[in-house]
This record gives structure tokens, sequence and C-alpha cells, in this order.
């Protein structure tokens, strides 16, 4: 359950006001999704992708299914991600960021490419936003954001949709 | 290696894990000392897992530090877990916000023990005798919280041959 779902836009507005105030400069770069308007809400709604879409594709034909990538902690990479994606490095890091041009450097460009973090929720989450942007920015056409709107847990496996475990 | 499930066992952990001992771990924490869970037997634990780019959990664990100074002497102590990949960014955020409550490093591994931690912040509290009562997903509730905390540390009073070990 999460109590900051009810949380009013100013409240929302004031914890990552806070958060970041208390982090920086030293957090910056973790925040700079926000501080740069690369935030999740940076990406068009209509390259969102839910869940339950993102499934229905996994479950058809190898050549249709879509390059996915995970672009969060290893951390959580590595407890559990989606069956056949890659680390692809935390979108708000550049090192992460180089990592994700690397990943897709043999995806041809309007190939369908899907991203995904879920490390917090959706209006927090400072990776998703600049991974995004990244991809635009190399000429990907056909990129969707995974809309975890709480976390990769409540709504990925949670659900009962398939996983894997390791590196 | 990769192990392939619509809801691994350790998932599962998430629910079984109430009401039952709490998965034992030992680690150093960021100050060289060693972190040994079942050292902590006979005080209320709060295991708070966190990152530095979660927002939330920067906002909440100030408080908890709070807690710990105006609770510490009842029988309270905080652990903090780390999810971050690397250190750097976590020992940068510690000094920021002043903590000096024990900080350690989580991984893959710790994070499967506590039912698997995908979503950022979780917040696991731990009765005197090692009981698992209650897990927190998402922002804390801090006035709910502080009750529980409260209520714990009144409920029980320290458990017999507990070493109460604590920093």
């Amino acid at each position: 359950m999460f109590l900051i779902r009810n949380h009013s836009a100013f409240g929302v507005a004031a914890l990552a006001l806070a958060a970041t105030l208390l982090l920086a400069p030293q957090g910056r770069a973790q925040f700079a999704g926000d501080a740069s308007g690369q935030s999740a809400f940076s990406i068009p709604q209509s390259q969102l992708i839910k869940p339950d879409a993102l499934n229905h594709l996994l479950q058809g034909a190898p050549k249709t299914r879509p390059f996915v990538a995970q672009v969060g902690s290893h951390t959580m990479f590595s407890q559990a991600h989606i069956p056949g994606s890659v680390y692809a490095g935390p979108g708000a890091e550049s090192n992460g960021l180089q990592l994700l041009a690397s990943k897709v450097a043999s995806v041809h460009k309007n190939e369908l490419i899907v991203i995904y973090c879920g490390c917090c929720p959706w209006r927090h989450c400072p990776n998703i936003g600049p991974a995004y942007k990244k991809l635009h920015d190399m000429g990907y056409t056909n990129v969707k954001a995974l809309y975890l709107a709480n976390n990769f847990g409540d709504d990925w496996v949670n659900k009962g949709y398939r996983v894997e475990q390791g590196q | 290696m990769l192990c392939l499930a619509i809801l691994p066992d350790f998932l599962q952990g998430q629910s079984v894990l109430l009401n039952r001992p709490a998965p034992q771990f030992v680690r150093t924490d960021l100050r060289g000392r060693q972190v040994d869970l079942k050292a902590f037997r006979g005080k209320v634990v709060l295991l708070n897992f966190w990152a530095t780019w979660c927002g939330p959990c920067l906002v909440e664990l100030p408080q908890f530090q709070a807690w710990q100074q105006k609770y510490g002497s009842a029988g309270f102590q905080v652990i903090a877990v780390s999810m971050d990949d690397e250190v750097a960014p976590v020992r940068a955020a510690v000094r920021k916000m002043h903590l000096r409550l024990p900080v350690v490093m989580g991984d893959d591994k710790l994070g499967s023990l506590y039912g698997g931690v995908l979503g950022l912040p979780i917040t696991f509290l731990i009765a005197r005798d090692g009981t698992v009562v209650d897990r927190h997903e998402g922002a804390a509730d801090t006035p709910m919280m502080e009750r529980k905390v409260r209520t714990l540390l009144a409920l029980h009073q320290a458990i017999p041959g507990g070493s109460g070990a604590g920093f």
C-alpha cells in the first residue's frame, strides 16, 4: 500500500523539493530528471505502455517482441526483471545513459523499444525521463515507456507477470 | 543463473514474513561496525530499505533518526539498508543528512531475503522477540508508524537474555 498515492499535488511538490534540498549538491544527479524537465511526466502519454499491453506483446512471436531495457537500479534488476530484458543503467546518471546507448546500438531506429524502471512511484522516478529523452535524441522513433504507477514489485511482479532473476 | 517463474518463491516471502522471525543478516556498516540483526534481540527494530535516488526515502530518514534519539533509550533501534548500486553516493547522502544510524549496503540477496525489495522505500518493524510485525511499502505515514513503534515499545518488556546490543 502506497500512502503517497493520497498526497495532494502540493504535498508531492513539497516532498520533491525537500528531497532535492536534502541532497543538493551531491544528490543533484539523482534528481536531474526533475531538475531538467526530464521527469517521467515529460514523456508523452501516447508513448506510455501499460503492463498488460507489454505482457501481451511478450507472448507474441519472437520477431514481434520489442527490445526491452531496464533503466534503473542494478540491485533491483538482479532481484527480478522482465524476461529477456537487458540492464541498461540508471537513466539519471551519465554513465547509465552511455550504457543505454551501447545496449541499443544494434537496434534499428524504427524498432519498438520499451524502457522501464519501477524503482519508486512514477512521479518520483529519476531514471525513465532521461532515458526516454536519450533514445529520442539518438533518433529512435518507436520508444515506449512502461507505466509502473507505484513500482516494479506492485505493478508487474504482484500482477503475476513473468520475471527472471539474475544479472 | 537465470530463474524463470511466474511468482518466484522469494517474492512469495512478502506475505509470509509477517509474524515470522525476521530474516537474519550480518553486514558491516559505513563506519566499519558489524551490524548483526540478532544482536538487537530485545529491542524494537525499524528496518528501512532506502536509496539515494528515492525522494520519499530522503524525507523519512531524518524522521527515523529523530525517533532513534527519542526512543533509543527505551530499546528502539533503526537500521538503514541502502539499495544503491554504489557506496559513494550513499556516503555523501549520509553526510548531508547527518545520519548517525547504522547504514549498511544492501544487495539482491538481502532484498530477496526480505521478500523482494522491488520499489522503495520499504520499512519493517521487528518486535523485541525478533518477529516481523509490520511491513510498510512507500512513504511512511509517520504519525501512524510512530504510534506503532510506541505501542511495540510499551507492550513488551526487554526480552531476558537478549543482548540488547546497539549503537
